[in-house]
């Protein structure tokens, strides 16, 4: 081993245990320590909300209980789940898309609210007309909402393409922008009697709920859950179809995991850049139709209690994985539902917040091992 | 025992790193006042003993005596409080901070506020003294890099280092700076200092040197002899030698037409200094062109220019007649051209994607792996299962991502993608660096194979042996330039031309 | 003034931070907690220093869970940094919860300098009647600069966020460098929120409270070029606008003109988004001298460092 006398040698420590503790990289991962980290992480989450919740003088067993409750205890309100869920699925796959390609879109929220304001648009502004059939109208819809996220998306993806501008602010930047911009027709173009809401749209720009159906269905009675789902489920297999099974998406996954390898094998990385913010701002701006036509059927000022960003947390808890992203929406938007009744109002955040950063600090058990060694 | 005491004493060093043994048991003196030349190979282990001494690493067994002292380092620090300095081939600077800046970095003193001005007299003062003159206030990125070179020694000085080390401090200059360097270390001896000075380039360590020691592959072949007393032939034959290989079967092969051919190609590096000069190369089918030369010679900057990834700024590269110099990768990709890179990790795969995934990297955008804009998932996981068979890829299962793969492995997966295509020309730079020996008999024996089948290869390689084994013709490359085309099989010619002893006048017939 | 006086607390605790290498996007978070845990230390308590102070140590203490994931665990910055945002508002929602109703305090004391707000022109609008905390940011503006260029322990942050692996290699502990600086950002941080709820809109208004002040710092520190100076003119020059679009609302003509904002107030929507579409016109700007003059951000800012071969 070492000789001592140089004056550069430190002295020895003087507690010494009989095991050494040692991380090392692990070289083998087996496949089910991913979703166990991942269930791990929520649960230690969910602990340290309890705990904050106990800190702050709530009770946490009561609070859980009643989310619990609230959100999945009967047939009507897992339908108010599932409403909650559907714009959620979608913004979770807008970002699943986006951070696929280590594209940062924060903007979901905004990508939304352009999609509800184009949906409006076509009813309010009077492209289609009153008495036009309920499916070419909610078809208009559809496309104008897809439109105009996609062009909301299309602003960062080029400034970051061309220009390198970093696309976390400029899509952040941009949501509140988009927030203003509809403010300004709620209140100041379509507001109906000074009220800050729109007029509510007619009846063909519905989109059809299962309540519809309580005649054939009596069991359907008073059920909320609307067509949107559809369109979020299927948005979810197109996406989870281009990102796994088409030689596109194998591209974006390329470029996400080796921008350089993909390079190399002739890929150009600036219109994927482009063509990927589109299409995850035209599914959030799907989101933000969905959520007009299904659920409050007018545009007013604040429709969105966060679908934005919480898409980013499905995102990563689904691992990036379209079809994951619905289990977990449908989860976090029992969440958010019940959350509107537990006081104190910032529970679902913080729950949102502090699972996120067990989430990512968890990861790095997927890379390491920890190690007791016998001290030689 | 000599008269002249020794200032530095190691013995016995043995320094292990996962799958190589980089010091064998390796003594070293350095006396006081003395230029050390320490010759070797890249991998010889010269940096690795050097850095030992350093305070770098510790050895695993073996002493060490600074003054007759004992001693053991924990870090650089202690090395540097005892006067021993190493001067990295890529330099620790800071490219934004000023030549001051970066002397003062980690120093205790000043202590709060820094007096920049008065500090640049004292770097000023500093230079003049030692012949190192630099301007203070310059930043790093200004400077040339003789001049980033010089802060890098001053750093040592002003910390009152007596012993510096300088690992290949020629690589990155020109001629002129080289001059300059030398002037400068030999005034530094005059001055008291001692250094050591490690190089692969035989002229200039006969050149600069008192005494030369040689390591090879992690053993010493040669210690302190006088450079007068021994020629250059002699030095090459101990830094290469000759080693125990195992035996490849080699067929004789016509070789064809024409497949790569270089004209008067010239490109830079990636610092702006010219890494390729004027190179003249042909291939042709069914023939493997063995490149020697030793690492950081030009021969990355070769393989980039033929596969599309670097510019070149002068000539023309032809691949079966077609231009491919300064043309996107993905031309030379379709001209058949496959790359094996040096980097596996960095470039040559996708990490967190499946061995599938990596597997059709190149082949991705035409059927039978693409139905039309989608990609045939069960096709790809076919031609997966196939490959992972056909070159013995060991991994649980074909969806494992890559990032978990051994070298060995993540190589074969990277022949799998580049040889399935059944390329015309082949590009193998270091294919078997890294690898163990199973491993690198299998790759060895699929390049064959390729020639075999009618591809042209350049393989690019630092292990003498293997070029020996596998090539039907020897080239060497020695700063950019090709010295020689054609040369015999033997280590001393061949090692003599890797570090620039002669320049080869034989030239068996090209055309 | 008071306006720019918070976003150059933010900007400046950001630069602190990345400069060192890490990129801290958590900075709206950690600002609601100062503002949250000032306002409420203050009501308790009645002592708005104190308050400043509390602040000060929430936002650094959440900004060192930021810290260990990122610079011990690796993690991806971006994420984490959102990820403390949420967590940060989610906390100081909370706990902040029914504030509002907990009374009124009396803010910051606001001074006017004697000499100084005599200054014709630039007196009356820098010196005189401003909140105190006007004045420390006009103090930790050159105190700042001075710091960062011009000490030892700033030539050291400055080479943990340039060359991590120099540094290294020149004896410097690159882990506690980087956490020391990245608090340094959160305790700035939350002196900014606290800022706010003492001394410019008492109160707790929840999320309102910041109005997305924090992502708008994150953009002027690249404006900043990672420079103090430039994070001041940035700051101040967002507190103007923010005052102009308030003030041209009001008056019924402006520059002679009918006004049209008076006159029709929605327009005033578009004012509002001012401020983020100059946001990211000052990104764009930034982004782009970047890259010309070969300046830019701190080279190994948003990398994780990872210690080479050690001796053992």
């Amino acid at each position: 081993m070492t000789r001592t006398e140089s004056a550069a040698v430190r002295p020895a420590r003087r507690i010494r245990l009989p095991f050494v503790v040692r991380i090392e990289p692990r070289l083998e991962v087996p496949r089910w320590l991913s979703p166990v980290i991942s269930i791990g992480a929520i649960v230690v989450a969910l602990l340290l909300g309890a705990l904050v919740l106990a800190l702050v003088g709530g009770d946490p067993v009561r609070a859980y209980a009643h989310i619990a409750g609230a959100a999945f205890g009967s047939l009507g309100v897992f339908s108010d789940t599932l409403v909650k869920a559907t714009p959620l699925i979608m913004t979770g796959l807008a970002c699943s898309i986006a951070f696929q390609m280590k594209l940062w879109n924060i903007g979901a929220e905004g990508q939304f609210y352009m999609g509800a304001l184009g949906a409006s648009i076509v009813v309010l502004a009077g492209m289609v007309r009153a008495d036009t059939p309920r499916a070419i109208t909610i078809a208009v819809m559809l496309v104008a909402g897809i439109l105009f996220g996609a062009g909301w998306g299309l602003v960062p993806g080029w400034l970051k393409a061309r220009l390198r501008v970093n696309e976390i602010i400029t899509t952040l930047m941009l949501n509140y922008i988009a927030v203003a911009l509809v403010n300004y027709f709620i209140f100041g173009v379509w507001s109906e009697g000074g009220f800050q809401m729109t007029r509510t749209f007619q009846r063909a720009a519905w989109l059809p709920r299962l309540s519809d159906l309580a005649e054939q269905f009596p069991v359907f009675r008073g059920l909320t859950t609307h067509f949107g789902l559809v369109f979020a489920v299927v948005a979810a297999i197109i996406v989870w179809y281009i990102l796994y099974r088409s030689l596109w998406g194998y591209e974006i996954r390329l470029i996400g995991d080796n921008p350089r390898a993909a390079e190399y094998a002739g890929i150009k990385i600036t219109r994927n850049t482009v063509l990927v913010m589109m299409l995850s701002g035209g599914i959030a701006g799907l989101a933000g139709m969905s959520e007009i036509a299904g659920v409050v059927h007018r545009l007013q000022a604040s429709i969105s209690p966060g679908f934005g960003f919480t898409g980013i947390i499905i995102a990563w808890l689904a691992k990036l994985n379209p079809l994951i992203v619905i289990p977990v929406s449908i989860l976090f938007g029992g969440l958010i539902l019940a959350g509107r009744e537990i006081q104190p109002a910032g529970v679902p955040r913080l729950i949102q917040g502090i699972i996120l950063f067990m989430l990512i600090a968890s990861e790095v058990l997927l890379r390491y091992r920890v190690r007791l060694a016998r001290r030689a | 025992m000599s008269e002249v005491s020794n200032l530095v004493e190691m013995r016995g060093i043995v320094k292990r790193f996962p799958g190589v043994l980089a010091n064998d048991n390796v003594d070293f003196d350095l006396r006081p006042g003395e230029i050390h030349g320490l010759l070797g190979e890249n991998g010889a282990g010269k940096s690795t003993l050097m850095s030992v001494l350093a305070g770098l690493y510790r050895p695993d067994a073996g002493t060490i005596r600074v003054r007759g002292v004992p001693v053991s380092f924990n870090s650089p620090r202690d090395a540097i409080a005892l006067g021993l300095g190493m001067i990295h081939q890529h330099f620790t600077l800071i490219d934004s901070h000023t030549v001051t800046e970066n002397i003062l970095l980690g120093l205790d003193d000043p202590r709060f506020l820094m007096r920049l001005s008065q500090y640049d007299e004292r770097m000023a003062e500093t230079g003049r003294r030692f012949g190192l003159q630099v301007s203070p206030s310059a930043k790093i990125w200004q400077l040339s890099v003789g001049e980033q070179q010089r802060v890098e020694i001053l750093k040592m000085l002003y910390r009152g280092v007596q012993v510096l080390i300088m690992d290949e401090p020629t690589s990155v200059l020109a001629p002129q700076e080289i001059e300059e360097l030398f002037k400068t270390l030999r005034s530094m001896v005059g001055q008291g200092k001692s250094i050591v000075f490690i190089s692969h380039k035989l002229h200039e360590v006969m050149s600069i040197a008192d005494r030369i020691s040689v390591l090879r592959q992690g053993k010493v072949t040669a210690a302190g002899i006088d450079p007068g007393a021994t020629s250059k032939a002699e030095l090459a034959n101990l830094m290469v030698g000759r080693k125990v290989l195992f035996d490849i079967e080699k067929r004789p092969k016509e070789p064809g037409q024409v497949v790569l051919e270089l004209q008067e190609v010239s490109a830079q590096n990636d610092k702006g200094l010219p890494a390729l000069r004027n190179v003249g190369l042909k291939v042709r089918s069914g023939e493997i062109l063995g490149l020697a030369g030793v690492a950081g010679n030009g021969q990355s900057e070769l393989g980039e220019v033929i596969t599309g990834l670097r510019r070149c700024t002068a000539g023309s590269i032809f691949v079966n007649g077609n231009e491919v110099a300064n043309r996107p990768a993905r031309e030379s990709i379709e001209f058949g051209v496959a790359h094996i890179p040096e980097d596996r990790t960095h470039v040559g795969t996708a990490p967190n994607l499946s061995i599938t995934d990596n597997v059709i990297m190149k082949a991705y955008r035409q059927p039978p792996l693409a139905r039309g804009r989608s990609l045939n998932r069960h096709a790809a996981h076919e031609r997966a299962e196939h490959l992972k068979q056909e070159y013995t890829i060991l991994a649980p299962n074909v969806e494992t991502p890559a990032r978990l793969l051994s070298g060995g492995n993540l190589q074969r997966v990277i022949l799998a993608r580049e040889l399935s295509s059944e390329p015309a020309l082949l590009i193998a730079m270091q294919p078997t660096r890294g690898l163990d020996v199973g491993a690198i008999e299998g790759v060895q024996r699929l390049l064959l194979q390729q020639r075999d089948s009618g591809a042209a290869i350049l393989l690019v390689s630092e292990e003498l042996e293997e070029i020996f084994s596998l090539s039907d013709r020897i080239a060497v490359i020695y700063e950019g330039e090709i010295v020689g085309d054609d040369v015999e099989a033997d280590a001393e010619t061949v090692g003599l031309l890797m570090t620039g002893g002669a320049r080869s006048s034989e030239s068996k017939a090209a055309a | 003034m008071a306006t720019g006086t918070v976003l150059l607390f933010a900007t400046i605790g950001e630069i602190f931070a990345e400069r060192a290498g890490v990129l801290n996007l958590g900075l709206e978070g950690m600002m609601l907690i100062g503002a949250m845990s000032a306002f409420s230390v203050t009501v308790a308590t009645g002592n708005g220093w104190l308050g400043l102070i509390v602040a000060m140590v929430a936002a650094s203490a959440l900004s060192l869970l930021h810290g260990v994931v990122t610079i011990h665990f690796q993690a991806d910055q971006v994420v984490s940094g959102l990820a403390l945002t949420f967590l940060g508002t989610g906390l100081s929602l909370v706990i902040g919860e029914g504030l509002n109703k907990a009374g009124a305090i009396s803010l910051l004391p606001t001074l006017s300098l004697p000499v100084l707000s005599a200054i014709p022109i630039l007196g009356p609008i820098l010196f005189t009647k401003q909140s105190v905390m006007v004045y420390v940011g006009y103090l930790l503006v050159p105190i700042a600069w001075f710091y960062i260029n011009r000490t030892r322990p700033g030539l050291h942050l400055r080479a943990v966020g340039e060359n991590p692996t120099a540094a290294d290699a020149m004896g410097l502990n690159v882990y506690r460098l980087r956490y020391s600086y990245v608090m340094v950002g959160g305790a700035l941080a939350g002196l900014a929120g606290g800022t706010i709820s003492l001394a410019i809109s008492p109160g707790w208004f929840s999320e309102l409270t910041t109005g997305g002040m924090g992502w708008i710092a994150v953009g002027l520190v690249i404006f900043a070029q990672w420079n103090p100076w430039r994070a001041a003119f940035g700051g101040y020059a967002f507190g103007a606008l923010r005052r102009t679009i308030l003030d041209i609302q009001g008056p019924q003509t402006l520059l002679g003109l009918r006004n049209p904002f008076f006159f029709n107030p929605y327009f005033g929507f578009f004012l509002q988004m001012l401020p983020y579409a100059f946001t990211i016109a000052v990104l764009i700007i930034g982004s782009r001298e970047a890259l010309r003059k070969r300046l830019g951000a701190p080279a190994a800012l948003g990398l994780p460092y990872v210690r080479g071969e050690r001796g053992h």
